[in-house]
């Protein structure tokens, strides 16, 4: 099991970090019709686009190595052609393609085998194993790569057990364009300590290095008239550790926002403290990296059919500095009335700096920040495609 | 054979043309693939399935499965984009 928690919580950033600000700020935006990377000067007030890369395709997730601050991944596919992965060594400058991208085993013949649709998230190993990477998958599959993403192979038992494949479900079972594995976390006090999420299907903790899994249901409601104790009727949309305090996770869900502090086993639903009409039904959730009482939620319109819009048509992140205890509203500076987009679970992001910027891009192609950890909004980008990934990053 | 390569895979072989041999369809796409390496998957499933929204054609018939025989001489048509609207 991981090894021990840091013995102090330090909500300032470290020298190291703060020496960090020196590193080059860029927003890595993903899209449905491609990639955008935006380039911050110092103080993050300025941002400089450069794309589209990969116009036209979908790019569900571009995400950057910390380990070397210059590799990019990013998860691709078309309207018509299969899935790959494209990988920079050079900060997006040159791309070439994966040689071996995420691809089920070939099915023994006679059986029907599962084919990746599209590659979702991405996840960099743990710092200690350089090249190490995971992918989540639609339909629902675990994946790794030794090699910085240039070959993938089918990750752990998952993908072909008879368990884990009755509670992934079918393609019918899921998100409206597919289950998605997601979520894929690595304790970074111990790279055998792995968990991940899916959309239909629960999530699941592995201590041996992704040799087995198990899940992890209890305490979390499921859709009334379905049995809790059946990891198929648990949909997690969002699943952050704490980096400040790797046994805290929170958790956006389908039915509620969760919190698990370990050893314990059971989830502590911290979204009943929201205000009763806005919910606490949303996609992404964004945890601080100093301090595990801080995560931010952007609640979404989850009542009658799921319009998935904000409540309201009036967006709004929120805020608790406390565990959850309370939440905060921050809307100053956003659209108060008749806005009805909403942000997906891979589209809300924080940077490390001191103090925090926020993140977050919008379906209907918004790039909003915030450089005092909410309090106030700006528009970075606006009239991009429908936006699903945005992740804060530094160049080196 | 001579392939025609629709305008979404041009990005690996760089023209609309290219020779490949092979006796079957599927010696056909590894030809491809060892030319272009990368262009089969965005073709051809890890289970050997031709995707949801690609086309085969050999002289105007349309080839569903990758043991289908190749005659010598013809020409092998990629096709895209039939679904949408």
């Amino acid at each position: 099991m991981a090894a021990k928690k840091p013995k102090t919580v330090n909500r300032k950033a470290p020298a190291a970090a703060r020496a960090k600000s020196a590193r080059k700020s860029v927003l890595l935006v993903a899209t449905r019709k491609g990639a955008w990377l935006y380039h911050g000067d110092a103080a993050r007030r300025t941002w400089r686009a450069d794309g589209p890369h990969f116009l036209g395709h979908v790019i569900s997730q571009l995400m950057l190595d910390p380990r070397d601050g210059r590799t990019l991944l990013a998860a691709a596919k078309t309207g018509h052609l299969g899935p790959t992965v494209f990988r920079s060594v050079d900060r997006g400058r040159n791309w070439k393609e994966a040689a071996r991208p995420p691809a089920f085993a070939k099915a023994p013949e006679g059986e029907k085998g599962r084919s990746v649709d599209h590659t979702f998230w991405l996840t960099p190993g743990h710092r200690d194993e350089p090249g190490v990477w995971y992918a989540g998958t639609s339909p629902q599959g675990l994946f790794r790569s030794g090699d910085g993403g240039v070959t993938w192979e089918p990750f752990s038992p998952i993908n072909d057990d008879s368990e884990y494949r009755k509670w992934m479900g079918t393609v019918q079972d899921g998100t409206p364009d597919g289950p998605k594995l997601h979520s894929v976390m690595v304790d970074p006090r111990d790279p055998a300590h792995l968990y991940f999420a899916m959309s239909g299907g629960g999530v699941h903790e592995s201590v041996d290095g992704g040799r087995s899994f198990t899940p992890i249901l209890q305490g979390l409601e499921v859709v009334e008239g379905f049995d809790a104790a059946d990891p198929s009727f648990h949909d997690p949309h969002c699943v952050r550790l704490c980096p400040s305090n790797p046994d805290r996770l929170y958790q956006q869900n389908h039915c509620g926002i969760y919190r698990l502090d370990s050893p314990s086993r059971e989830w502590v639903r911290i979204g009943k403290n929201m205000p009763r009409r806005v919910g606490d039904i949303g996609f992404p959730l964004v945890v601080h990296p100093r301090d595990d009482n801080t995560a931010w939620v952007f609640p979404m319109d989850g009542t009658t059919v799921w319009p998935r819009t904000s409540p309201e048509g009036r967006p709004a992140v929120y805020a608790t500095r406390n565990g959850g205890k309370s939440w905060q509203r921050l809307d100053a500076g956003l659209p108060q009335k008749q806005a009805w987009w909403t942000v997906k679970r891979q589209a809300m992001t924080a940077d490390a700096r001191d103090p925090l910027g926020l993140y977050f891009g919008t379906t209907s192609g918004e790039l909003w920040m915030s450089r005092d950890e909410g309090r106030r909004w700006s528009c970075i980008a606006c009239h991009l495609p429908e936006i699903y990934a945005v992740e804060a990053a530094e160049f080196v | 054979m001579k392939v025609l390569i629709p305008g979404g895979l041009r990005s690996y072989t760089e023209r609309s043309q290219v020779e490949v041999g092979g006796a079957t369809l599927g010696a056909a796409l590894a030809e491809l693939e060892r030319l272009y390496p990368g262009i089969r998957f965005r073709i051809v499933d890890e289970q050997d399935r031709i995707r949801r929204h690609i086309r085969i054609f050999v002289n105007g018939a349309q080839l569903r499965e990758l043991a289908q025989p190749l005659a010598a001489g013809g020409e092998l048509v990629i096709v895209q984009a039939l679904s949408g609207g």
